[in-house]
C-alpha cells in the first residue's frame, strides 16, 4: 500500500502527555472529540491543519511516557496515515500497531515540515517528493506485521481466535 | 549459557528456554488496569464478544487516576469498570483504596510471576522480582481474556550499585541520576536489573522507587532480585509461602553494565520538561516553588512520609507554598496515622487527599496555574503533566520536596538533617533500610 501526504515535523521526546493531554482525561470515552486536541501541547494548530493521509514526523523517542492507547488512536482518528520517527518508545510502538497505525523507524531528520511524502509500506521506502530524498525504513517484526495486516490486535484475535504471531 | 532474570521468568511462562531477541507467547499471572485505560479495554473486548477473564481473582481494575471522580464523564467510566467486574468476576479497587501499583504490590504480586498492566508504571512490580511491564488497553484486554500475551524477550542492562548513601540522599536521587546518565530513551526495550550491596540493603519501598522509574529511561522492566528483604515483606503481607529466591545467573549476557557508587551521589532534581533533564541540587537551589506534592507510586509510602516528617520537624511551612499530600494506599494512610505522621504533616500545613494518584496525571486535585512551579515526588515532569502546559514540574526525593515546602524554594535537604550519624531520627530511617 502506498500512502501519500504532507509531513508535520516534531522534535525529540514527544510524550503521550503532549499527544493526549491529561486535562482531556474525561474525553477518553469520546475519542473523536479528543482527536480535536491531538498533539495540542506540541503544536497548538496541528489538529486544525492536518489533512487525511498526512504524516507525523519526529526525531527520537516518540510517544514516551504513559501507556495511554488513546494517543496513537487519536493520531489515527485525526487522519494521520503513519508516524515516521528515528525511534519510538516501546509501549507507544506496540499500541500503534495494535490500533492499526503504521509506525516507521527511519532517518526522519532528512524530512522537513511541509514536504510531500510517499510511503510504500511493502517496499519499506519513503520518498520525499519535495527534496528528492528516498529513505528506507526498518521492517516490523513478523508478529507485528501479522497484527497490522489484521487491522490491529482486536481484528487479529477476532480472525484467529488466538494469537497467531509466527 | 546463563540467563538473565527476565529470560528466566519469561522462559518459565513460555514453557521453554528463551533468549533475548526472541518473540514468544507467555502466560500472564496478574493483570491490572486503571480508570484511564480500562474503559477503552472493556470496549475493545465488547467489540469481539470476549468479555471474560482467564484469572478473575488476579485481575484487578483500579479507580485511582480520577478518584473521587471530578466529572460526570469519568463517573460514567467508573460505572463501566464496576459493571465489567461484576460480569467477569474481576476485582475492583475503588475510590480511596489507593494507587494500582502500590496495591498490586501489597496484595497480589509474587516473585517469578508475570504482571501486565495498562499503565506505564506497572514496572514498579519489578521490585518483587516479577516480570512486570506496562502495555496499552488492547494488549492488556486480550491478556485478561486469554491469560497470555506476546513478548519480545528483552536484552538486559545490569545496574550495579555499591556503597552507602550520604545522609539526605535516597533511592529517588539514585534513579534520577541514572536516568540523567543514560537518557529518557537510554534503555528503550531493555530490562534493567538493579544489583549490588546498596540494593541489597534497601527497603522494599526504596526498591519500588527504583523499579517504578525504569520506564522513564524507556525500559520494559526494572527488576530486582528477590532476597531476605523480599521474604520479610511477603511475611508482613501474610503470603510468605509465595517467596522464591530469584536472580540472574553469573554468566548471563548483559548488554550493558553500569556501575554507580552510591556514596558519591547528591540530592538530584529533574528540571522541566523531561525526566532526564537532571541536575545536582547545587544547580537548583533558589528556584521558587508554588506547590509541593508528596505522594504517588514513586514516593507515597510510609518510608517517604517518615522522611518528610524528619525534614519538617519543628519547622513551619512557607505560607506562600501549598503542600499536597497523597498516601499511596489506604494501608499507608492508616499506618501513617498510627505513627503520627499524618498529624505532623497536617499541622505543618499539608492538604491530605484520599489515597490515589492525586494531581500526578493532571486530572484533578492540584492543577498548576500559568507559570507556576511544583516540586513533586512523582515520576514525570512532561509539559502539561499536571494539567497545565504553562506549569513547571521539578522532580525530587521526599526530603528535597519537604525542605522546599519549608523554605518556599528549592534547597538542599542535607541542611535539614541532623549531622550526628548515630543519634536522632536519621537512624530510624537507615535502620529500616538495612532490614
Amino acid at each position: 500500500m502506498v500512502l501519500k501526504g504532507k509531513a508535520y515535523k516534531f522534535g525529540d521526546d514527544i510524550s503521550t502527555d503532549l499527544i493526549a493531554p491529561g486535562r482531556y482525561f474525561h474525553l477518553r470515552s469520546n475519542l473523536p472529540e479528543m482527536a480535536k486536541h491531538v498533539l495540542e501541547d506540541a503544536d497548538s494548530s496541528f489538529a486544525s491543519k492536518v489533512q487525511k493521509g498526512d504524516f507525523v514526523v519526529a526525531s527520537e523517542n516518540f510517544g514516551c511516557g504513559s501507556s495511554r492507547e488513546h494517543a496513537p488512536t487519536i493520531i489515527k482518528l485525526a487522519g494521520v496515515s503513519a508516524v515516521l520517527a528515528k525511534s519510538f518508545a516501546r509501549i507507544f510502538y506496540r499500541n500503534a500497531i495494535n490500533v492499526g497505525l503504521p509506525v516507521l523507524i527511519c532517518d526522519a531528520d532528512k524530512l522537513s515540515s511541509g514536504d510531500e511524502l510517499e510511503v510504500d509500506l511493502e517496499k519499506g521506502e519513503i520518498k520525499d517528493l519535495t527534496n528528492g530524498v528516498t529513505l528506507k525504513f526498518a521492517p516490523l517484526p513478523k508478529a507485528m506485521i501479522n497484527i497490522l495486516n489484521d487491522g490491529g490486535l482486536i481484528g487479529h484475535i477476532q480472525k484467529h481466535g488466538d494469537f497467531k504471531i509466527d | 549459557m546463563g540467563k538473565t532474570l527476565a529470560e528466566k521468568i519469561i522462559g518459565k511462562h513460555a514453557g521453554r528456554e528463551v533468549s533475548a531477541g526472541e518473540i514468544v507467547l507467555a502466560k500472564v499471572d496478574v493483570c491490572l488496569m486503571q480508570d484511564g485505560t480500562a474503559p477503552l479495554a472493556i470496549r475493545q473486548l465488547q467489540k469481539i464478544n470476549l468479555e471474560k477473564a482467564a484469572h478473575p481473582q488476579k485481575t484487578v481494575l483500579f479507580i485511582d487516576h480520577s478518584a473521587p471522580s471530578p466529572r460526570k464523564e469519568l463517573s460514567n467510566d467508573h460505572m463501566t469498570i464496576r459493571r465489567f467486574a461484576e460480569k467477569t468476576g474481576c476485582q475492583v479497587s475503588d475510590v480511596g483504596m489507593g494507587i494500582c501499583h502500590q496495591i498490586i504490590f501489597e496484595s497480589y504480586l509474587n516473585p517469578g510471576e508475570i504482571l501486565i498492566g495498562a499503565d506505564s508504571h506497572t514496572c514498579t512490580g519489578g521490585a518483587m522480582a516479577a516480570f512486570s511491564t506496562g502495555m496499552g488497553s488492547t494488549d492488556v484486554a486480550i491478556g485478561i481474556a486469554l491469560g497470555k500475551t506476546w513478548l519480545r524477550v528483552p536484552e538486559s542492562f545490569k545496574i550495579e550499585v555499591s556503597g552507602e548513601f550520604q545522609p539526605g540522599v535516597y533511592a529517588k536521587d539514585l534513579i534520577l541520576y541514572l536516568i540523567g546518565l543514560i537518557g529518557a530513551d537510554g534503555a528503550t526495550y531493555k530490562s534493567l536489573e538493579f544489583v549490588g550491596d546498596t540494593i541489597e540493603n534497601m527497603s522494599m519501598s526504596s526498591r519500588m522507587t527504583l523499579s517504578n522509574m525504569a520506564i522513564e529511561a524507556g525500559a520494559k522492566a526494572g527488576l530486582i532480585w528477590s532476597d531476605k528483604v523480599t521474604k520479610e515483606f511477603l511475611k508482613r503481607q501474610g503470603r510468605v509461602s509465595k517467596f522464591k529466591e530469584l536472580k540472574g545467573d553469573e554468566d548471563a549476557v548483559y548488554e550493558r553494565v553500569i556501575k554507580i557508587d552510591a556514596s558519591k551521589l547528591v540530592p538530584t532534581i529533574s528540571f522541566p520538561h523531561t525526566v532526564d533533564n537532571t541536575k545536582p541540587i547545587e544547580e537548583a537551589k533558589g528556584i521558587k516553588i508554588d506547590q509541593v506534592f508528596l505522594g504517588t507510586c514513586t514516593n507515597g509510602r510510609l518510608e517517604d512520609l517518615a522522611v518528610a516528617c524528619q525534614i519538617i520537624n519543628g519547622r513551619k511551612k512557607n505560607p506562600k507554598t501549598r503542600f499536597i499530600l497523597v498516601p499511596a494506599s489506604k494501608s499507608v494512610f492508616l499506618n501513617a496515622m498510627s505513627k503520627g505522621y499524618i498529624r505532623k504533616l497536617v499541622e505543618f500545613g499539608a492538604a491530605v487527599l484520599a489515597p490515589g494518584c492525586g494531581p500526578c496525571v493532571g486530572v484533578h486535585q492540584g492543577i498548576l496555574g500559568d507559570g507556576e512551579s511544583c516540586i513533586s515526588t512523582m515520576n514525570r515532569n512532561f509539559k502539561g503533566r499536571m494539567g497545565n502546559p504553562e506549569g513547571f514540574i521539578y522532580l525530587a526525593s521526599p526530603a528535597t520536596v519537604a525542605a522546599a515546602a519549608v523554605v518556599g524554594k528549592i534547597v538542599d535537604p542535607r541542611e535539614f538533617i541532623p549531622r550526628k550519624k548515630t543519634k536522632g531520627k536519621k537512624v530510624k530511617v537507615s535502620k529500616k533500610k538495612k532490614k
